[in-house]
């Protein structure tokens, strides 16, 4: 072998983020038993039983049916789960010392959080889509095409609070399994932000609900479904949590490496 | 300053060739505790260095500088003279932890192939693994791999980038005597091409089997830094003790051979090389009584050059 000259080295493009890393962590994530059940099969089985039966395919609700609205809300809680447990591996690879391993390399942090964002977005995709393609498939619900796309659209992209919402609880919680301790709450801040069932607003559960952080997207996502101005309450409460999630993701991240 | 002056013998000097490790007054706080106390160390290209020292003597945080996983609060550190996130980003240093640093659910191959797409050149991934000698487990999962085996796969992982630094903690514990042997012949030939080691331990015999030169650490300082022969020779002296109030330390520090002199109440010990120096110079020249010389261990080297009463005292 050669005899190893260090001034030859350099320095990887793009801070190391590449594809094969994010490929391999697609496949960890579909290996993955638990995240496929809550973040994929879940929130499909909780359309088929609350919302494909022939009284809600025959409500009205705005520019389509009551399915289609229960629809939409799954669809945004399926990607408010994937985007949080995404986000929040990093949980998990802070409490192995694979977060450690990997500032030995010359990955850089941003790269890192690029990645984990990336990787939970696309589960999040993932979970958008199974939703979506089974309710076109099982044809209850009912909505014009662009409601349907748009409305998918939104419950992703805005999934993306949940995202540094999973990487603040990951910084914040070094456990292997913090999705156990996320799980409930998501379920509980479903229910306030008004997922599972509609809350009157102006009341004083409406005023709670209106301050929680999936109800900002909740709306937004079932927006497309009544057309119209979004109120300016449901994107000031989108904006305000993903300032603060990115704002808690950003600090936990930068006290981690000051020593990992 | 105030530190005691580390016992130097011999290398350790620049050699006018860049430095693979460089640290100048280096210190480590973390709150009130000083984990590092001051540390200045030159490590040639091609040395295998042993940093030795009991647990808490501030091997690790020193370890961690030199990755720059932490940065120190006061003096510089360089790796081949360059920061130590430029070296890491440039694939020139790697490093083996005892434990952790690998995900359960990705195969052996995964880690591999993960690990070397985050450098701009690495070895290729087949020949690493077969190196390791891990081809055979190339796509088991890491949790279903020995201890042994996650340990081959970490060694695979710090030389895919072909780094020019090594670092080690504690290299070879749980390994059998084949494997250790196997190990260092293997680290030995990599040194001989210009890498170098350096690997922390707490085990003399380790170090002095395996070490080119040993860097003797303790509460955050260098306190013996010499090649194994060398630093036996502190262990070939002996301790002379006797009972004399308001003892001369300097007087006898300055004597030949001296290599540390203790005041506890009214006794006052000397470690030596020349046993017979000082108790010529403590019956001739002072009121000293109650003379002993007692032969001391290489254990007992080690405690004594590790010990409390080898600070400097400035706390």
């Amino acid at each position: 072998m050669s005899v190893l000259d260090p001034t030859a080295r350099r320095v990887p493009p793009l801070g190391g983020f590449n594809v094969t890393v994010l490929t391999i962590e697609l496949r960890r994530l579909l290996r993955n038993r638990r995240t496929i059940i809550f973040t994929l099969i879940m929130p499909v089985l909780l359309y088929l039983i609350i919302g494909s039966n022939a009284s809600y395919a025959n409500d009205r609700e705005g520019s389509g049916n009551v399915s289609a609205y229960i629809l939409i809300s799954m669809a945004a809680y399926g990607a408010v789960l994937a985007a949080t447990s995404g986000g929040a591996m990093v949980a998990n690879e802070r409490a192995l010392g694979w977060s450690r391993q990997l500032r030995l390399t010359p990955l850089s942090p941003v790269a890192y959080i690029l990645t984990k964002a990336l990787v939970s977005l696309l589960l999040g995709l993932a979970s958008v889509l199974a939703v979506n393609v089974v309710g076109v498939i099982n044809g209850k619900a009912e909505m014009p095409t662009h409601v349907w796309i748009a409305a998918g659209l939104i419950a992703w992209l805005g999934s993306i609070v949940f995202s540094a919402f999973g990487l603040f609880m990951g910084y914040l919680l070094p456990s292997e399994n913090v999705m156990q301790v996320l799980g409930p709450v998501l379920a509980g801040l479903a229910a306030l932000g008004g997922l599972w069932f509609p809350i009157e607003p102006g009341t004083v559960l409406g005023h709670i609900s209106a301050c929680t952080p999936i109800y900002g997207l909740a709306y937004l996502a079932r927006w497309p479904l009544y057309g119209g101005a979004p109120h300016l309450v449901w994107v000031l409460n989108l904006l305000f949590w993903l300032v603060v999630f990115v704002g808690g993701a950003a600090w936990r991240m930068s006290k981690d490496t000051a020593r990992v | 300053m105030t530190t005691s002056a580390p016992e130097h013998l011999g290398s350790g000097g620049d050699a006018g060739t860049l430095a693979a490790v460089s640290l100048t007054g280096v210190t480590k706080d973390f709150g009130a505790v000083h984990a590092v106390r001051g540390i200045d160390l030159t490590i040639r290209p091609g040395e295998v260095v042993a940093f030795l020292g009991p647990n808490g003597a501030g091997k690790t945080t020193t370890i961690d500088m030199i990755l720059g996983l932490s940065a120190p609060t006061t003096g510089e550190v360089r790796v081949l003279g360059l920061e130590p996130r430029e070296a890491i980003a440039r694939g020139l240093v790697s490093a083996v932890m005892q434990t952790g640093g690998l995900l359960k659910d990705l195969t052996v191959r995964e880690t591999v192939e993960y690990t070397a797409s985050l450098f701009a050149d690495t070895r290729p991934v087949e020949e690493v693994l077969a190196n390791a000698g891990i081809t055979g487990i190339a796509d088991r999962l890491v949790q279903k791999c020995s201890g042994g085996e996650q340990q081959r796969l970490r060694f695979a992982m710090a030389l895919l980038s072909d780094p020019a630094l090594l670092l080690l903690d504690e290299p070879t514990t749980g390994m059998d005597v084949e494997g250790r042997r196997a190990f260092w012949s293997s680290i030995r030939t990599d040194a001989e091409r210009g890498r170098t080691v350096l690997f922390a331990t707490h085990y003399l015999e380790e170090a002095d089997q395996y070490a080119d030169r040993i860097v003797l650490v303790s509460h955050g300082r260098i306190v013996a830094d010499g090649t194994g022969s060398e630093i036996k020779a502190l262990a070939s002296g002996r301790t002379v003790r006797a009972t004399l109030a308001a003892a001369d330390t300097e007087a006898l520090a300055a004597l030949a051979g001296v290599d540390g002199v203790e005041v506890r109440g009214d006794s006052v010990l000397v470690h030596t090389k020349d046993s017979d120096a000082v108790a010529r110079y403590l019956l001739n020249e002072t009121d000293a009584r109650d003379l002993e010389i007692t032969a001391k261990g290489l254990e007992e080297a080690f405690i004594n050059l590790t010990g409390d009463h080898a600070e400097g005292g400035d706390q």
